[in-house]
């Protein structure tokens, strides 16, 4: 079968879709990729199809009712809330786009906005999938601009970058500011230091050293006073709060060590440590700076949530109509959804009915009928028809807010290992003090003059420098590696946990399968070939956009004439085909049509069956089922290999659920559980002593998947769920956390390497320290080179 | 030896103005996108300059 040049999907048998690129002639699925291909080719971008390293998103499937409100975004009561006017005509806006898969649609897009007359700026960020765009408002209006991404096929969002990525912002570039003053302020004195330990065993000029020393101090202060701030900052909270944090000896050794030096300094006596305090500065903020991005980066899938509410809502009042701003809906308001709209707020259905998809909150992809009286959710679509909508609560109260609460509170509460690190760290610490303690007075009792110095040097021997560098390095690298292979690590803890990992979890639909529907049985009631069936149904579903009727039209291998369609809503269509009414949909739908009964066994064993019949007749059943990704059942034999054991959580019914189950080799499978039962099982699980994997992707599985020791969300899994997950599987392939499993066993080892050896040089030197043995260049070459070899050490993780 | 006198302080010198290049371009935006620009750089925006493409029209110029 050959596949859409643009992206990828099968071509439906009989269409003739096709597009010259680069003289060639190339098969298109559907006119969306026809029209966007064609585009593409117009505007003299055929490159695009060179440069791209990702087969593009299909554009008709995303593309639904987005024309249509492009033209809202001129509004000037709308834009106030997402446009920044810098000069007169000039404005600006951030945009999320949807749709980029690779660095060529960031080419591409560039390439095609800036070419628009009137576009001053336009600026994709590839980290972030986020644009910045300027424009001359008297030349070309916002809607012009989006509407250019949208014919390349991408869906451009204007948004409110908001104030916590504001303040975020802040905080990335202010610690990138204060790591820049540490590192080359440690290059520096490191530099000076060398030459100074040079000069001590071959000989300095006094003069010379002295005057090293002063410019040694005077790079140290800013080092000290701008870039070791948080530090003391956070010592000082920990403090009044009564605990001992890391960053209570860290403070400590900095602080001491930087006042010695310069009473050192100015009286010209004894040694000084820049050389320590500036290298130590930078070795911790790095470590600090790599977490924080990391975080960063799970917080932005948080925001992009609230962004699923539509900007725009239709107000209806009396006769009349008006397009207002979603924030601006009040209780009471009554608001029409068009199919292919998001709904603005919670509320209640006052008149229609149609199909909402739901997948959002459920994680499950068919859409659930709604009539006058339900609750409708915030963020959900409308699929099929038009509906009022009497809006009951707005803003923080709807349910799409709660969750965004529960998140961060999950999200706040979640690290329990890290906790653990952050105990064990507090026991080292007061260790340290104590011995530093012990000693100082122990040479204060034997010879005062040398207390002072004999106690520094301990402080700064056992200064956590490799022992602090032991595991993050490791982390980092690891991390790193695996981010490259697509498998993204949120939180700090969770190699460490899946190095442990007993017991792998996976949820079913949208994990194991691909939470899309397949024809996967036809069942000829009447003799008739199951093409022939086949192509009946799709004939008449054709037009529909609910994913069973896309399942069928994409088994059906030819093109039939359809007339007189009807569509009722949730329940099925009903059509003239060649010349005979035919209906497709629920079965109950079609035996009212002809009165006639099924066979019994097959309404109660499968999901989701659908039955064709005319006037007279039920004339085939089709049986469709979620799709189970390809190399799933290599990735749960392999995972059995290393070790661990898998089991199933579906809340789908037990015979399919068993059917997967027996299809990929899973012995333990549960069917029909509910999140709070899953929690439970997971939960008890947990009781027996397993460290559990939790591999899911809906917003129903988010509390499970907070719950687990490790939580992977697939990468095009549901917000919440990549929010509350410890890591997100961005390429989407089962095998890479098999893979992760792996890295995270041989990181773990090289952690304890290296822990052991920070361990056994600080057991070394630090009883010679305490006798005064240790003199101190002796005391910073050894710290850096035993943070050098912890750091190497953590460098191998990067090499298959 | 005495030329360390100087050269020293030269030294710190450039270590102000590189923290200071360093500053202005974190304050500049430099640092928010580190994976576009290594893609950026194989994309060829100067296709019509290389012979034999020369036919392919140029984009607008700005403003």
């Amino acid at each position: 079968m050959t596949n859409c040049f643009h992206c990828d999907l099968p071509v439906p048998p009989g269409a003739t879709y096709k597009v010259l690129i680069e003289d060639i002639e190339r098969p298109m699925c559907c006119p969306g990729c026809q029209a966007v291909a064609q585009a593409i080719v117009d505007n003299g971008l055929t490159n695009f199809y060179q440069f791209r390293t990702e087969k593009s998103k299909n554009t008709q499937l995303s593309m639904n009712g987005v024309l249509e409100t492009l033209s809202l975004y001129d509004k000037p009561e709308l834009q106030k809330d997402f446009v920044k006017i810098e000069s007169g005509k000039h404005h600006q806006a951030s945009l999320i786009l949807e749709g980029i898969v690779c660095a060529a649609c960031v080419w591409l897009n560039e390439r095609h906005v800036m070419a628009l007359p009137g576009v001053i700026e336009f600026h994709i960020n590839y980290s972030t999938r986020r644009a910045t765009v300027k424009w001359n408002d008297s030349k070309i209006k916002l809607s012009d601009i989006l509407k250019a991404i949208t014919d390349i096929g991408y869906i451009a969002h204007p948004f409110d970058p908001g104030r916590q990525e504001k303040i975020q912002k802040k905080e990335r570039s202010k610690a990138l500011r204060m790591l820049a003053v540490a590192g080359l302020g440690a290059m520096q004195v490191m530099m000076l230091a060398v030459a100074m330990y040079a000069g001590e065993s071959q000989g300095m000029d006094a003069n010379i050293q002295r005057f090293m020393r002063w410019v040694s101090l005077v790079i140290s202060v800013p080092v000290v006073f701008y870039s070791s701030t948080v530090f003391f900052t956070s010592a000082w909270r920990d403090l009044k709060f009564r605990k001992l944090g890391m960053d209570v000896p860290v403070s400590l050794a900095i602080g001491a060590a930087f006042l010695a030096s310069i009473w050192a300094t100015v009286n010209d006596t004894g040694a000084v440590y820049f050389d320590s305090v500036t290298m130590f500065t930078f070795f911790l903020l790095s470590g600090r700076y790599l977490e924080m991005m990391a975080r960063h980066r799970a917080g932005m899938a948080a925001e992009e949530l609230v962004r699923l509410l539509p900007v725009t809502a239709t107000r209806v009042s009396g006769e009349s109509e008006t397009v207002v701003s979603a924030s601006e809906l009040k209780v009471g308001d009554v608001v029409r959804i068009k199919p292919g709209e998001t709904v603005p707020a919670d509320g209640i259905i006052i008149e229609g009915r149609s199909s909402v998809d739901e997948s959002l909150l459920t994680g499950e992809s068919i859409p659930v009928n709604h009539v006058v009286g339900s609750n409708l959710v915030g963020g959900s679509v409308n699929v099929e028809s038009p509906i009022l909508l009497r809006i009951d609560k707005v803003g923080e109260d709807t349910v799409l807010s709660s969750i965004v609460r529960l998140l961060d509170r999950a999200q706040t509460e979640k690290p329990e290992l890290a906790q653990v690190a952050d105990r064990v760290a507090a026991w080292f610490v007061g260790a340290i003090l104590i011995i530093a303690t012990a000693v100082a007075i122990y040479w204060w009792q034997h010879s005062p003059e040398n207390a002072f110095w004999i106690t520094l040097s301990v402080l700064v021997v056992t200064c956590p420098c490799a022992l602090s560098l032991a595991t993050p390095a490791a982390l980092v690298a690891a991390t790193g590696q695996l981010t490259r292979k697509g498998l993204l690590i949120t939180r700090g803890h969770a190699l460490e946990s899946l190095a442990k990992a007993t017991h792998v979890i996976f949820d079913k639909t949208g994990t194991l399968t691909y939470g899309r529907l397949e024809c996967k049985q036809v069942v000829s009631l009447n003799g008739d070939p199951d093409s022939l069936l086949l192509n009946i149904a799709a004939a008449v579903e054709r037009g529909s956009e609910h994913p069973i009727a896309r399942a069928i039209i994409e088994a059906a291998t030819e093109n039939k004439n359809v007339s007189d369609s009807e569509a009722i809503t949730g329940r099925g269509v009903e059509a003239t085909v060649e010349g005979r009414r035919y209906r497709v949909g629920k079965p109950d739908f079609v035996t009212e049509f002809n009165g006639k009964q099924l066979p019994h066994d097959y309404m109660q064993q499968q999901k989701t069956v659908i039955a064709l019949g005319d006037e007279d007749n039920v004339i085939a059943l089709f049986i469709l089922n979620d799709v189970v990704r390809e190399n799933a059942s290599d990735v749960i034999a392999a995972i059995h290999h290393l070790g661990l054991s898998v089991s199933l959580l579906s809340g789908d019914q037990q015979a399919v659920v068993d059917a997967v189950a027996r299809q990929l080799g899973i012995k333990h499978a549960y069917a029909s559980m509910l999140p709070d039962q899953k929690l439970q099982h997971i939960q008890s699980l947990q009781k027996q002593g397993e460290v559990v994997v939790m591999v899911g992707d809906g917003v129903n599985d988010a509390p499970v998947l907070a719950a687990a020791q490790v939580s992977i969300a697939m990468g095009e899994g549901s917000q919440i769920a990549h929010a509350s997950a410890d890591m997100v599987l961005l390429s989407e392939q089962l095998s890479h956390i098999t893979d992760g499993i792996k890295m995270s066993r041989r990181t773990l080892s090289v952690i304890k390497q290296n822990l052991s050896w920070a361990l056994a040089y600080n057991l070394v030197a630090l009883p010679l320290a305490a006798m005064g043995l240790v003199a101190p260049w002796m005391a910073a070459i050894g710290m850096s080179v035993s943070s050098l070899v912890v750091v190497i050490n953590a460098l191998r993780l990067t090499h298959e | 030896m005495n030329i360390l006198y100087l050269l020293i302080p030269v030294g710190v010198l450039f270590l102000g103005a590189a923290i200071w290049l360093f500053i202005w371009s974190v304050r500049n935006g430099q640092y928010e996108d580190l994976e576009g620009p290594a893609y950026r750089i194989l994309m060829d925006d100067d296709d019509p300059k290389i012979p034999g493409n020369q036919n392919k029209e140029k984009p607008e110029e700005k403003e």
